[in-house]
């Protein structure tokens, strides 16, 4: 075969390739990922075994039992608040007051988090906010 | 005290940065810089030709390859060489 | 002070705004003494910032809390090594850190650079200029670093405990180090395009800083993923958050770079794919450094929105439109001299090495800005995990362990198949052995953990295979002893053969994450003391609770036996430290201990087979009640009284603990990965190192007679 010939189909070759792998790529991405909510727009979801990424404050008040720990996230500026029940590793910085992301699924009347999925935020670290005296 | 330090910041920058304008040997540097850049491509050639023979000697590759590559890259050289020469007996600067 | 260093970062934006006339003008007008004018600014840019760094970290440390920026990061007990990171652990100092790199590094590069490239180099000072001008615009306009604080506090708040670790002293110098070098050969490519210089002698010139960048950036990487796993209390190195992969972005491409500029040099190959690595690892640099402080992405890392998220989005759209429109523009001038001759060559190696480097980047960055990719495509913001980011990294990594044997042992051109058993036969030979190793070890592990032990087995061996074929060969031709060949050999092709062990470097890393991430046993455990657990083939005993009060904080945790077979391994003391918040009043003076931040103190003993990670969670929740009622009875207790009181809380949880939560992990090779990283930078330093005068000499003085030689055979 011709040099010119060979040329063409390694490009379509190779193009191809990288069509099926951006396609799966695509494909994937949206079915394996977890919807980032807040705590008023996940209240009302249905048990369906959807996964959410749920950000908010912690409120005061979360118990731990065994090794379960028991929190609700309410709204960063608001007063809704939904539980949560979590296992796995409680990162350091938790508190009541900060901002967490913690990956649930609807059961019952409240949520279940995927474990060792809770994330805690470093307070005021880069924003804005003015230091406390 | 302090609007002292400011000065002297001030001053010191306005120095660095404009003693190009004040002493002029711009005109040697081009020259300078010309055989500067023929010698680095000189350099880098000559490293090519070396590194193309060790890949023979390693048989990465073919005899037939490697006498064409040489010979090519030889070429090459040696017109570097011309280059340099003739940019050095315009220019009479740069380093051996 | 606060006037000098507030009249240094306006005088650097002056001289930022002068060096870019002036590199500009001179270039346009062809005199050369206003380009000196420009290089020289970026001299003068370094020294003011260097002024207004000095200014800040003298207020550091002397505790001088009328600079907010002292009194909101930094306290009187903060010991004095902290008082000087504490610099870049804001916002405004990072910035600062971040510009004054730059400028530094900039300027070594471009005096580095000042006889040669006399017509991309003014472009590319100004192109550095105008990117050290929009930082120090940002620090002035929106995160000023010095402000007055008026009154002065007495005491200030203290650096977050989570940063008091050795490696903030370098951890983020190395990252932005790596990040600002990477916009140097941008700067110059943008520059060569300008100029059309698109001949190899700008990449010449640049190689080692991009080299030095991607050493740099790659230390940081590494860095930050050692301190998670000694340091934090998850017992991971790598979480694909996105602050992370946003530093492994220009990693990726800048690795892909420096084996694609081999090609170009050698056979003036892949010139648009090369021009375009640069300035995408520039471009990802900068998108690096924005992405920690937009706020865009929730992230770890990402502290809450920040105003600075709109400048460097027009900045990275600029740089964007600007590459790409320069790029179309010259791609005639582009234009590769020979093409592809086979797909068993060197070359391919080299290429399908690109594309698994781009492929592994588009992927990370797929993943990592899914949440703005998911909200524009369906109006709701979602993100992936873990798992989806291992599915396809983890088969572009062992493609690119396998092509890292490859590329050094292949044949240029087109290799025969004789070629190919050669190459070949011995490095196959050590990956079939690893796989049956692998299989018998690890009892039946993924199939994609044995590729990478066979993938990495294969490139250590075709890279030794070539350290021994070369010592051979100047053996041969030179008669020198093989340990003397070697050396010689490596010193004189230093590139060649320190790209070698940085691949040696890589295997032995991706090595090391195949087996820790696959063949990991992971507890979470409650124990009581006297209790024991059994993770691997290893038992962990708590021996008994631990509690002690220093200056800073409490600390409660535990002792552990760790034995295996009834042999004493180590004994590992984990244990959380729980540091005051300075709001007495609202928590009280024994229960704001309790509010404040808490750190892990990791238990572990690492091992050149594996690693025990040990961490404690303390039930505090039962002392909730006694602080309550000591703290009721005891609202003015002084800070002598508060020791007091803390210590008989420690006793009580040294001798009546309730039962605490640990996670115990025993992951093998983990040591392997900082090795690994270790050999790597070892390669690029032999890589970068200078060649000696001596041979530097040898090369110079060649004449023409002996090089006319093969050409009259012609």
């Amino acid at each position: 075969m011709d040099p010119r010939g060979k040329r063409t189909i390694r490009l379509v070759v190779a193009l191809g390739a990288a069509v099926l792998l951006a396609v799966a790529l695509i494909y994937t991405s949206f079915g394996a990922a977890s919807e980032a909510t807040t705590p008023a727009a996940v209240i009302g979801v249905p048990a369906d075994g959807r996964s959410y990424q749920l950000t908010g404050k912690v409120v005061p008040g979360y118990s731990r039992e065994g090794g379960v720990l028991h929190f609700r996230v309410r709204e960063r500026a608001g007063r809704v608040s939904v539980p949560v029940r979590y296992q796995g590793v409680v990162p350091d910085p938790f508190r009541a007051g900060r901002e967490v992301i913690v990956t649930v699924k609807r059961e019952g009347n409240g949520f279940v988090a995927e474990r060792d999925s809770l994330i805690t935020k470093c307070p005021s670290k880069f924003s804005s906010e003015p230091a406390a005296s | 005290m302090e609007l002292v330090l400011v000065l002297l910041v001030l001053a010191a920058s306005a120095a660095v940065i404009s003693s190009p304008l004040w002493h002029r040997t711009v005109s040697k540097d081009a020259e300078v810089g010309e055989v500067a850049a023929l010698e680095a491509a000189k350099a880098a050639k000559l490293n090519e030709i070396r590194d193309t023979e060790l890949d023979f000697r390693i048989g990465k590759l073919s005899e037939d390859d490697y006498q064409a590559l040489d010979r090519q890259l030889r070429a090459e050289a040696v017109d570097l060489l011309h280059q340099l020469d003739a940019a050095r007996a315009d220019g009479g600067g740069g380093s051996r | 002070m606060l006037t000098l260093g507030r009249a240094s970062l306006v005088l650097a934006l002056a001289v930022a705004v002068v060096g870019i006339v002036s590199s500009l003008y001179g270039a346009r007008a062809g005199r050369a003494e206003w380009v000196a004018v420009g290089r020289r600014s970026m001299y003068a840019l370094f020294g003011v910032l260097t002024v207004t760094m000095v200014v800040l970290e003298a207020a550091f440390l002397r505790s001088d809390f009328s600079f907010r920026l002292v009194a909101s990061h930094s306290s009187t007990t903060t010991p004095t090594f902290y008082k000087l990171t504490a610099l870049w652990s804001s916002q405004e100092g990072s910035l600062l850190l971040w510009v004054w790199l730059l400028s530094g590094w900039a300027s070594l590069a471009l005096a580095a650079t000042r006889k040669q490239l006399r017509e991309i180099a003014p472009y590319a000072t100004a192109v550095l200029l105008g990117l050290g001008g929009f930082f120090v615009s940002l620090t002035l306009v929106l995160a000023h670093p010095i402000q007055l604080l008026d009154p002065a506090p007495v005491e200030g708040n203290g650096l977050t405990p989570l940063l008091r670790h050795p490696s903030m002293m370098i951890h983020p110098p190395m990252l932005y180090s790596g990040y600002t070098l990477a916009t140097i050969p941008f700067a110059f490519a943008l520059g060569a395009l300008i100029t059309r210089r698109l001949d190899a002698a700008w990449l010449r010139s640049i190689r080692r800083f991009a080299l030095l960048g991607w050493l740099c950036l790659g230390a940081g990487i590494l860095l930050g993923a050692r301190w998670s796993w000694s340091e934090l209390g998850w017992g991971g190195y790598w979480a694909w958050d996105p602050v992370e992969n946003a530093s492994l972005l220009p990693w990726l491409t800048g690795t892909a770079f420096l084996h694609s500029l081999m090609i170009q040099e050698k056979r003036g190959m892949l010139r648009v794919w090369n021009i375009s690595l640069v300035l995408a690892t520039g471009i990802l640099a900068i998108m690096g450094t924005f992405l920690v402080r937009s706020g865009i992405l929730e992230s770890i890392h990402a502290f809450g929105a920040s105003t600075l998220g709109i400048p460097f989005l027009a900045l990275l759209g600029v740089l964007m439109v600007s590459s790409a429109a320069l790029v179309l523009i010259r791609r005639d001038e582009l234009r590769s001299e020979h093409r592809l001759d086979s797909l068993f060559s060197r070359e391919a190696a080299f290429l399908f090495n690109n594309l698994a480097l781009v492929g592994l980047c588009f992927v990370i960055m797929w993943g990592t800005f899914f949440p703005l990719i998911s909200e524009i495509a369906t109006g709701t913001k979602a993100s992936v995990g873990p798992p989806w980011f291992d599915r396809y990294t983890v088969p572009l990594a062992i493609a690119l362990v396998f092509l890292s044997g490859i590329g050094p042992a292949i044949a240029w051109r087109r290799a025969t198949p004789r070629n190919l058993r050669r190459a070949f036969l011995f490095p196959l030979a050590a990956a079939g052995g690893a796989f049956l190793v692998g299989w018998a070890v690890a009892g039946e592990p993924k199939v994609t953990t044995l590729a990478m032990f066979s993938a990495a087995a294969f490139a250590v061996a075709a890279v030794g295979q070539e350290f021994w074929r070369g010592a051979r060969a100047r053996h041969a031709s030179t008669g020198a002893s093989l340990p003397i060949a070697l050396a010689t050999l490596v010193s004189r092709n230093r590139r060649r053969y320190g790209g070698y062990v940085v691949h040696v470097g890589i295997a032995l890393l991706f090595l090391g994450v195949a087996a820790s991430s696959a063949l990991q046993d992971v507890r979470d455990v409650r124990l009581r003391p006297g209790q024991s657990v059994h993770v691997k083939n290893y038992e962990i005993r708590y021996v008994r609770a631990t509690g002690k009060l220093d200056h800073e904080k409490l600390s409660l945790g535990a002792l552990l036996r760790v034995s295996k077979d009834g042999h004493h391994v180590a004994t590992l003391a984990p244990s959380r430290g729980y540091y005051p918040s300075p709001d007495a009043r609202q928590f009280g003076p024994i229960g704001r201990y309790f509010e404040g931040e808490a750190t892990s103190e990791v238990g572990l003993k690492t091992g050149v087979e594996r690693d025990i990670w040990t961490s404690v969670e303390p039930n505090i929740d039962s002392f909730a009640p006694m602080v309550d009622g000591i703290d009721r009875r005891f609202p003015l207790a002084d800070a002598g009284a508060q020791g007091l009181l803390l210590n008989v809380i420690a006793e009580r949880y040294r001798l009546d603990p309730p039962p605490a939560g640990f996670r115990m992990i025993v992951s093998p090779l983990v040591t392997w990965i900082w090795l690994g990283g270790l050999v790597a930078i070892a390669g690029a330093l032999i890589a970068l190192w200078p060649r000696p005068e001596r041979a530097r000499a040898w090369v110079l003085a060649v004449s023409k007679p002996r090089l006319g030689r093969a050409v009259g055979r012609a």
